[in-house]
């Protein structure tokens, strides 16, 4: 099928501002909308910049706006899509080139937030692995699945508006260590994230929720937060 | 001019292998990662099913029966003593991971679950164990996010998405790497005392690949081109269920819980080639096994060119919870519902068992005697130690990259404090400038898209899971053929900020000495062990090939082969049934 396409360019070399090129490309419905960007790339417009992977939506790489929406590019297809199809960048991080934004406030409100197990160190190490239930296991599951895509992120109307606030992608690596059975580092974690520019910015609007292509409950991840640092229960 | 960096260990890529190596070098000695992609991109993420180790949490195992398992596995070619190694340390290197918070799933007692994998066997070859830890069917990503965490909390400085172009070296030593920063199109010249390569893989140079894009032999192609030898290059891993036409992964952990493969006649044909372990047999046979059945008009629909993954059978709690994502492919890329009916699967380019040959500390072979590269290491899918031999069992590529990377990643650091930053010769970046000015020059009257697709395509076809002098010797004539067209390409767009053309083109290189590397070595090869069949000379002849391949790129002509002894142990070869 023919399938129309309807792309946000932009090259900071010679463009001022951002605008559309319409490009039409043979494609099969089951295809994915990468396989289109990439058939535009390779026999249209060799510039066309983008970042993709492992194109099966586990590496996290090519999140941008999609008719709209949120979405990685290697994980909704043609047939599920009105034409054209307007593809944007993700909004709310400094763009660089096409579907090509800066990452790095992404990352850093990421590393804000202390991702990673805290434990003791003064204790003596166990020998074997430390128990945990799967009950236990459960509890965090749903937050470890996240890619740091930042589909969620970039959807939130409040981080459009505010770069400091951490953003939800932050908030769901923090719920995945505050509700771990084994850390030890929730205290710190939840003080930070009742400053200025945590998790209290939130207002549910909920299209984090709605963004995620990882089908994690984001929104209910970060209400769970905002209860664990009001109560400090968790 | 480049901007230059003085480090006392650089590491190249930021998969698992880089990131533990990482965890290492950073706590001894001055560290960066340089790295093609963010981190948390790199392929180690999409592994799925395990990692194994005999924790003996489930059932009763060792790490000898392990180590059995894949010697056995590798079709004998394995090097026994870095096999030891790596069972050995399997267990201390779950629990670490462990440790550092890596979120396994649990027994009802709480501790880490297991769960039975390809080849793995009890009490060498019984019958199937449960030996592989997991976290759901997502194990590469929490190993990948665990040791990216980890990476963070201690500080360890990354260069991300800065592209390798060649290594340094000065007097026989590796001295560092020149490195393409994709952001802004300006080279950097990192200046170490020691260099790890843990790059990945390469299958992008077959049509269907359980592979991501990026997966393009950069780290084997700098070590080719700088005239050091690749091992191995000929054995490349066919993973049975990738799904049809995309050849994304469905991971073996559904054989594992159950699932069965099926043919057009809903025979589970697997009963007939392997009758001990059936549909849990080594990779490399349940490939042969599937192309069999197609080419003898046993393959599922319209073509009959597929076959069945049927998990009709399986508790649906078992499917949701344990296999999650591969549910999800099935059902977002090809629109079945594996609850319902069978996923239509065919073999999909996996796994490159051959790489850069080095030793049990991960330090890079200078040639097929043992001399060694001094200030040079390898690690992970990019290397070959060799503990994979013909045929990776699954979930050893996790293993590996653990165990190796943490290995390589000391022994590079050792190596950093005992020895002096040596002095790189003016002009270091020189023949790279020229190389991408070059690329941006000439007639452009040639397609790298097209030239990639013939590339994916022949190789397919010609040099996969069946194959014969013919075919190889076609193959090997096409990619001569591409080679030349290659030069006649041209990168169009002009800009310097993220030119990913530019990008693509070099990686197209990459992959073409890559394929010319595997297909010579293939050619050959006159016998069959694991992933290469050879329809020709179908048995194993341990009297003249029970050796690795080296081979190295001369600078006119047919590349060079050399061989090494294979390193035996315990266990003699004997005749691989299952």
């Amino acid at each position: 099928m023919d399938v129309k396409l309807r792309l946000l360019r932009f090259n900071p070399e010679t463009d001022d501002k951002p605008h559309f090129e319409n490009y039409e490309v043979e494609a099969d419905p089951m295809d994915r909308l990468l396989d289109c960007l990439h058939l535009v790339k390779w026999q249209k417009d060799s510039s066309l910049a983008l970042r993709r992977s492992c194109a099966h939506g586990v590496c996290g790489s090519d999140a941008m706006v999609v008719n709209g929406v949120n979405a990685l590019a290697c994980k909704v297809l043609i047939k599920d899509l009105e034409q054209p199809i307007v593809v944007e960048p993700i909004r709310g991080l400094p763009l660089i080139r096409d579907f090509i934004v800066d990452m790095e406030p992404f990352f850093a409100g990421y590393r804000a937030v202390k991702p990673w197990l805290i434990v003791d160190e003064t204790q003596h190490e166990p020998e074997r692995e430390r128990l945990q239930s799967p009950k236990e296991r459960e509890r965090f599951d749903d937050t470890t699945k996240c890619i740091l895509c930042a589909a969620c992120t970039t959807s939130c109307p409040i981080f459009w508006s505010d770069e400091e606030y951490v953003g939800p992608a932050a908030i769901v690596n923090a719920h995945r260590f505050i509700f771990d059975s084994r850390d030890q580092g929730s205290r710190e974690r939840l003080e930070i994230l009742s400053q200025r520019d945590g998790v209290f910015k939130c207002r549910t609007a909920f299209n984090c929720t709605a963004a995620c292509p990882r089908g994690i409950k984001v929104t209910q991840a970060i209400q769970e937060v905002k209860r664990a640092a009001l109560f400090q229960s968790f | 001019m480049a901007q230059v960096h003085e480090y006392d260990s650089v590491i190249v890529g930021a998969g698992g292998a880089g990131l533990r190596a990482a965890l290492e070098a950073g706590k001894r000695v001055k560290t960066a990662v340089v790295s093609k992609l963010y981190p948390t991109r790199s392929h180690t993420g999409a592994a799925q099913g395990g990692m194994c180790a005999a924790l003996a949490n489930v059932e009763d195992d060792s790490w000898e029966w392990h180590a059995f398992d894949t010697v056995k596995g590798s079709d004998f070619l394995a090097d026994q003593d870095a096999v030891d190694i790596m069972c050995n340390e399997a267990v201390a290197s779950v629990l670490e991971l462990e440790r550092m918070g890596l979120p396994f799933n649990r027994t009802p007692e709480g501790k880490i679950d297991q769960r039975r994998f390809g080849g793995h066997t009890r009490d060498h070859g019984e019958a199937p164990v449960k030996r592989a830890c997991y976290a759901a069917d997502r194990t590469g990503h929490m190993i990948l996010q665990t040791l990216y965490q980890q990476c963070n909390k201690y500080g360890v400085e990354f260069y991300d998405e800065f592209f390798v172009l060649d290594l340094l070296m000065v007097d026989g030593h590796c001295s560092g790497i020149v490195a393409y920063e994709i952001a802004t199109g300006e080279l950097h010249i990192f200046h170490a005392k020691s260099v790890l390569f843990a790059t990945g893989g390469y299958g992008k140079m077959f049509k269907i690949t359980s592979n991501a894009h990026t997966l393009t032999g950069d780290g084997p192609g700098v070590v080719y081109r700088k005239g050091l030898p690749l091992e191995d290059m000929e054995f490349f891993q066919f993973h049975p269920t990738g799904l049809y036409r995309l050849g994304i992964l469905l991971s073996e952990a559904a054989r594992g819980e159950g699932a069965i493969l099926r043919n057009a006649d809903g025979e589970r044909f697997m009963e007939r080639y392997a009758p001990t372990i059936k549909d849990l047999a080594p990779r490399d046979m349940v490939s042969r096994a599937e192309f069999f059945e197609i080419k003898e008009g046993r393959g599922a629909g319209p073509d009959k060119d597929y076959l069945l993954l049927d998990l009709t059978d399986v508790d649906p709690e078992v499917v949701e919870k344990k296999l999650p994502d591969i549910t999800e492919f099935a059902r977002t890329y090809l629109d079945v519902d594996p609850l319902k009916e069978g996923v239509p699967i065919v073999p999909t380019a996996h796994y490159a068992m051959g790489g850069i040959p080095t030793d049990v500390n991960g330090q890079v072979l200078a040639n097929h005697n043992g001399d060694l590269v001094p200030g040079f290491y390898a690690a992970g899918e990019c290397a070959c130690v060799s503990v994979h031999g013909a045929n990776r069992l699954g979930t050893n590529s996790l293993l590996d990259i653990v165990v190796f990377g943490r290995r390589g990643g000391i022994a590079m650091a050792e190596y950093a404090s005992t020895h002096k930053l040596l002095k790189l010769p003016e002009d270091t970046e020189r023949s790279v400038q020229q190389w991408l000015a070059a690329m941006c020059d000439g007639p452009g009257e040639e397609s790298t898209y097209e030239i990639r697709s013939m590339l994916q395509e022949e190789m397919m076809d010609k040099a996969s899971v069946l194959r014969t002098d013919e075919s190889l010797s076609e193959a090997l004539e096409t990619i001569d053929k591409l080679r030349d067209r290659f030069t006649r390409t041209r990168v169009k767009d002009a800009c310097k900020i993220f030119n990913t053309e530019l990008v693509e083109h070099i990686e197209l290189g990459y992959l073409l000495d890559m394929a010319q590397a595997l297909v010579v070595s293939a050619k050959a090869r006159t016998e069959s062990r694991g992933g290469h069949y050879r329809e020709d000379h179908q048995m194993r002849e341990d009297d003249h090939w029970l050796k690795h391949s080296f081979i190295t790129k001369v600078p006119e002509g047919t590349p060079q082969l050399a061989y090494k002894d294979v390193v035996m142990g315990r266990y003699e070869p004997v005749e691989r049934k299952y």
